[in-house]
C-alpha cells in the first residue's frame, strides 16, 4: 500500500513498493494513457511529471515516492486537452498511431515549462522519446507552435 | 452464399491482395448488423443520426497510416455530407462474416487499405446519396432531378424547401439501392473532400491519453498473462517449477501454451511478469542452438556462389555481355534481419467459454484474428468475435501470423469465462518477431567503350517469406517475391531501367529464424542493392548518377518523372554548403513510384549527419496529400532507423538484441528535414504507407559514397567505418 498524489488527488494504491509507477498507474489506478513501451526507460512512452520533472515511470518504484510528490499523468495535464502543447499537437496534426504521443506530449510540456521558447537544439536535447511512426518533424513544429501559443496575448498560459 | 470455414481460413490468411472470395455485396443491407447508436443504417458504409452526423463504416485497420481518414474522405466525396459532422465506426470480422463478407477484405497490409477498396467505398457513398435524395423527392413529390445537395442539406430550389440527411435517413433506408452499374463516380480531378489535405479524424483522444488501445482494455475480473517462448527458435519447453512461484503475490497459475511456450497468469501483469522472471524453466534448445550470424552469412554466401539460381528475369544474355565488355563492375551487398518494433508490444485479451470466444486485439487482419481465435478455442467461427482496436503501430507484424491471438486464446481457455490479457514484454517482442529476411546480393555490370550499361546480373541470396509461411513452398525456391522491385512487368514493383542484357536471380537460403513482411518488405533490401550499385556503375562509367539513370529510363516515364521531381526539388547539380553531399535513388513498390535525394555530411572522424531528404512519390490518386506527406516523413524515420542502427544478430540460435538499448531506433535529433513532393498522375491507384521507405537507405548510402568515395555495402552503418 502506498499513498500517491496523482493528478491532484491523494490515492491509496494497493501494490508492493517495488512496483513501477507505470504499472501502478495502469493496473491499480486505471490511468492507461501512460504507456508501456520498453520497461527499461529507453523509449519514453511512460513519461510523467513528478514535481514538474519529466520522469520515465517504468523504472520508478512507487516505494520511492512520497504522498507529497506531485505526479501528473497525461490525463491530468489539462482539462479538455487545452494545454498549449496539446492544442499545438492538434493544430499540426502530429499523431499517427498515437501510442507514444502521451509520452511525447508530457516531454514537450516539461520542456516548454522550463524553456518558454525552445530552439531546435533545445528540442533535440529534450525530446529523446521514440516514435516508431516517425512523427518527429511534426513534433518539432508543434513544440515551436506551442511556444507561440503560450506567448500569444490571448492564448493563455498553459 | 455460404462461406465455409475452410474458405474463410484460406482467404483470410492469404498474403496476397484482392477480394479472394469475390463475395462483397456493397449495397445489400446486412440483415443482422447493428446500426450505430441512434443512427439509421442507409447502407453498409453509411449510417446517419437524426442530428445529421454521418457515421462512416471502416473495414480496414488504422495503425497510424491514416487510412481511416482517407477512406472516410472517399465515402464523403460521393455522399456529399458535411465533413464537420463525420464520425467513423469500425466493423468487426464477425459482423462481416455474418453478412457474407459484405464489407469485403479487412486485411490491411501491402499498402492496400485504400487502393483496393476505393471503388466500392465510393460507390457506397454515392448509393447512399442517391437514396437520401430519392427519399426527399418522394416526400416532396418532386422529381429527384430538381434537387441539389450540399453538405448534407437537400434543397428544392423551385419550392424553396430544404431538408437534411438526418431527417430523411429513415425513409432512405427503405428505398431499393441503385444498381451499381448506374452509379457514376465523380472524376477525381473534381474532388472536393477527397484529394484535400484534411486533418485526421482520429486525433483528439490521442492527445489526452483517453484512446483505448488493445493493451489498455480493462474488463471486470480480468487476469493478466506474461509469456516466454524458447529463446532459440525451434527449441522446446522441457519443464518448469510452478511451485517455486505459486505463492508469489497474485499468481493464479502457469500455463504451457504450446510446445515451446510458457505463460504465468496473475491478477496484474506486473505480478505475472515478475513471477515469470522468477520461474525456473528448462528448455531443450534443439538443433539450432549453435546457429550464429556468421554461420548464416556463410550459408547465404553459398547462394551467391552457387552455379545456378532461379532466374526471375532473363533478357538477352547478361553473362555473355558482361564477360565481353571492356569494363566490368562487381560488388556484394548485405542487409540483416530486422524486428518491426511496434511501439505497442504484442498483446491480446481473450475470453473463452464453451459457448463462445472473443478477443480484443490490435490486428492488421481481423479476419485472420477471427480464424486464429476459432481454431485455438476449438469453436466455430460464428461463435467467435474479434473486437478491433486501433493499433499502436503495425508495420506488417500484426498481419496473418496472429501468434499472440492464438496464445491468448489458449491461455484464456484455462480460465473459462474470465478475460485474460496477454502482454508480451519488449524483450519477448524483440526476440520473437517475424523478422525482415536477411539477404546478400552480388551485382555485376558490364560497361561498353562509351560507358553504357551493356549487361546487368543481379543475384539475391537470402531467406524467403513465402517459404516461412508455407514450408511446402516451392522447394527449388522459385520465389519472385524476394525480387520485389526488380520485376520486368509493369504495375506493381517494376524495375525502372531498360538494360539490353539483364539477369535477375534468387537463391533461396532459409534459416531457422522466422521471417515476415516488414513495412516495405523486399523493396527495402532490393532498393539498396540495385540503387547503390547503380551509383558504383555510374562512377565507373564516369557519369553523374542522375544522368546515368536518366539514360536508362526513357521507357519508364513514370519512374523517370518521379526521379526528376525529386532531383528538381532538391536542386540536383546546384552548389551545396561545404562538406555536404547528395545521393539519389529511385525504386518502385506497392504500385507507386518513389525517388529520394539525401544531403549528408561525413566528418573527418567518420560521423554521419543526414541534413535533408527530398522524397517524390507518384501514387496515382492522392486522397489526402497531408497524410501522404506524414507517411513519407514516417518512412524516412523507419528507413533511417534501419540504415543507421537496425540489426538483429543471431548468437547461440537466438536473437541477441533484447530491447531498445540494443535495437536502436531513430530519435528526433537524428531526423533530417524532410520535403515531400507528390506527383499525382490520376491514372492509377498506388499505395502510400510503404513505397517510399525503399529509397531512403540507398539515397543516404549514395550520398555517403559521394562524400567519401567509398561505397558502403553492408547495413547497418553503425558497424561501418565511413572514412
Amino acid at each position: 500500500m502506498a499513498k500517491l498524489n496523482i493528478n491532484g488527488k491523494v490515492l491509496d494504491v494497493k501494490a508492493e513498493p517495488d512496483t513501477p509507477l507505470l504499472w501502478a498507474l495502469r493496473e491499480q489506478v486505471g490511468l492507461t494513457g501512460t504507456k508501456y513501451g520498453c520497461g527499461v526507460a529507453a523509449c519514453g512512452a511512460c513519461s510523467v511529471h513528478i514535481n514538474g520533472e519529466l520522469t520515465r515511470s517504468c523504472t520508478m518504484p512507487i516505494g520511492s515516492l512520497k504522498a507529497t510528490d506531485r505526479i501528473v499523468t497525461i490525463e491530468g495535464l489539462s482539462k479538455g486537452a487545452t494545454h498549449a502543447v496539446q492544442r499545438a499537437w492538434a493544430e499540426v496534426d502530429v499523431p499517427q498511431c498515437g501510442y507514444c504521443q502521451s509520452g511525447q506530449i508530457m516531454a514537450a510540456a516539461a520542456l516548454i515549462a522550463k524553456t518558454a521558447k525552445p530552439t531546435d537544439a533545445d528540442i533535440d536535447a529534450a525530446m529523446t522519446n521514440i516514435c516508431r511512426c516517425g512523427t518527429y518533424q511534426r513534433i518539432r513544429k508543434a513544440i515551436h507552435r506551442a511556444a507561440e501559443l503560450n506567448a500569444a496575448p490571448k492564448g493563455g498560459k498553459a | 452464399m455460404n462461406v465455409t470455414r475452410r474458405e474463410f481460413l484460406v482467404s483470410s490468411a492469404a498474403a496476397g491482395g484482392g477480394l479472394a472470395l469475390g463475395l462483397h455485396v456493397p449495397f445489400a443491407m446486412a440483415a443482422d448488423t447493428k446500426a450505430a447508436a441512434a443512427a439509421t443504417e442507409v447502407n453498409l458504409w453509411v449510417a446517419i443520426r437524426p442530428d445529421d452526423t454521418c457515421v462512416i463504416r471502416i473495414a480496414r485497420a488504422e495503425m497510424g497510416q491514416g487510412t481511416l481518414t482517407g477512406l472516410a474522405q472517399l465515402v464523403v466525396e460521393e455522399l456529399e455530407c458535411d465533413w464537420a459532422k463525420v464520425t467513423t465506426e469500425g466493423i468487426t470480422p464477425g459482423r462481416n462474416l455474418a453478412s457474407k463478407r459484405a464489407w469485403g477484405e479487412m486485411g490491411t497490409g501491402g499498402s492496400r487499405g485504400i487502393r483496393t477498396s476505393h471503388e466500392y467505398v465510393r460507390q457506397g457513398g454515392a448509393a447512399a446519396r442517391i437514396m437520401l435524395l430519392q427519399a426527399a423527392a418522394d416526400e416532396w413529390k418532386v422529381p429527384v432531378s430538381e434537387l441539389t445537395v450540399s453538405k448534407g442539406v437537400i434543397t428544392h430550389a423551385a419550392s424553396k424547401r430544404t431538408t437534411s440527411y438526418g431527417k430523411v435517413a429513415a425513409k432512405a433506408a427503405k428505398i431499393t439501392p441503385p444498381d451499381v452499374k448506374t452509379i457514376k463516380l465523380r472524376d477525381p480531378k473534381e474532388w472536393k473532400v477527397a484529394g484535400q489535405g484534411l486533418k485526421r479524424l482520429d486525433t483528439r483522444d490521442k492527445l489526452d491519453g483517453s484512446k483505448v488501445y488493445s493493451i489498455d482494455v480493462r474488463l471486470p475480473g480480468m487476469l493478466n498473462a506474461a509469456i516466454q517462448q524458447c529463446p532459440v527458435f525451434g527449441g522446446k519447453l522441457v519443464s518448469y517449477d510452478e511451485a517455486a512461484i505459486a505463492k508469489r503475490p497474485g499468481v493464479k497459475g502457469v500455463v504451457k501454451v504450446d510446445a515451446s511456450t510458457v505463460a504465468v497468469v496473475a491478477d496484474t501483469w506486473w505480478h505475472a511478469k515478475t513471477a515469470l522472471d522468477a520461474l525456473p524453466i528448462v528448455w531443450d534448445e534443439g538443433p539450432n542452438a549453435k546457429v550464429s550470424s556468421a554461420s548464416i552469412a556463410a550459408h547465404l554466401k553459398t547462394g551467391i556462389d552457387a552455379e545456378k539460381a532461379f532466374a526471375g528475369t532473363k533478357k538477352g544474355d547478361a553473362l555473355q555481355a558482361i564477360s565481353t565488355s571492356p569494363k566490368k563492375v562487381e560488388a556484394i551487398y548485405g542487409t540483416p534481419f530486422l524486428a518491426h518494433a511496434t511501439m505497442e508490444p504484442m498483446n491480446c485479451t481473450a475470453r473463452v467459454t464453451k459457448e463462445g470466444a472473443e478477443v480484443w486485439v490490435p490486428t492488421q487482419n481481423a479476419e485472420a484474428s477471427l480464424a486464429a481465435l476459432a481454431e485455438s478455442a476449438g469453436l466455430p467461427l460464428e461463435k467467435c468475435e474479434v473486437h478491433r482496436t486501433d493499433l499502436g503501430c503495425g508495420f506488417g507484424r500484426r498481419g496473418g501470423n496472429q501468434d499472440y491471438t492464438k496464445q491468448a486464446t489458449v491461455i484464456a481457455k484455462q480460465f473459462p469465462g474470465i478475460p485474460v490479457k496477454l502482454i508480451w514484454s519488449r524483450e519477448e517482442d524483440t526476440m520473437h518477431d517475424f523478422y525482415r529476411p536477411i539477404s546478400q546480393c552480388k551485382l555485376t555490370a558490364g560497361l561498353d567503350a562509351a560507358g553504357n550499361l551493356s549487361g546487368l546480373h543481379v543475384r539475391v541470396s537470402g531467406q524467403s517469406i513465402n517459404a516461412w509461411v508455407n514450408p511446402n513452398f516451392d522447394p527449388e525456391g522459385k520465389d519472385r517475391r524476394q525480387l520485389q522491385g526488380m520485376w520486368e512487368e509493369p504495375g506493381d514493383a517494376q524495375i525502372g531501367y531498360t538494360v539490353p542484357n539483364l539477369q535477375i536471380e534468387y537463391s533461396m537460403r532459409n534459416t531457422h529464424v522466422p521471417v515476415g513482411p516488414w513495412r516495405g518488405v523486399n523493396t527495402n533490401q532490393n532498393g539498396v542493392y540495385l540503387e547503390c550499385f547503380m551509383d558504383e556503375v555510374a562512377k565507373a562509367a564516369g557519369k553523374d548518377p542522375l544522368e546515368f539513370r536518366r539514360a536508362l529510363m526513357a521507357n519508364h516515364p513514370k519512374h523517370l518523372a518521379v526521379l526528376n521531381a525529386a532531383a528538381e526539388r532538391a536542386g540536383w547539380g546546384k552548389p551545396l554548403p561545404a562538406g555536404v553531399h547528395r545521393g539519389i535513388a529511385q525504386f518502385m513498390g506497392y504500385g507507386s513510384y518513389s525517388a529520394a535525394v539525401a544531403e549528408v555530411s561525413v566528418s573527418a572522424a567518420g560521423e554521419l549527419k543526414v541534413h535533408r531528404m527530398v522524397l517524390a512519390l507518384d501514387c496515382g490518386h492522392a486522397v489526402n496529400p497531408e497524410q501522404i506527406a506524414a507517411q513519407v516523413e514516417g518512412s524516412v524515420a523507419y528507413g533511417l532507423s534501419a540504415t543507421l542502427f537496425g540489426e538483429n544478430t543471431v548468437e547461440n540460435g537466438r536473437i541477441k538484441e533484447t530491447n531498445f538499448h540494443e535495437y536502436r531506433i531513430l530519435k528526433l535529433a537524428e531526423m533530417p528535414k524532410v520535403e515531400t513532393v507528390i506527383v499525382p498522375t490520376y491514372d492509377f491507384w498506388g499505395g502510400v504507407g510503404e513505397p517510399t521507405i525503399c529509397v531512403v537507405a540507398p539515397s543516404v548510402l549514395n550520398a555517403i559514397y559521394a562524400a567519401t568515395g567509398k561505397p558502403v555495402r553492408q547495413l547497418p552503418l553503425k558497424n561501418q567505418k565511413l572514412v
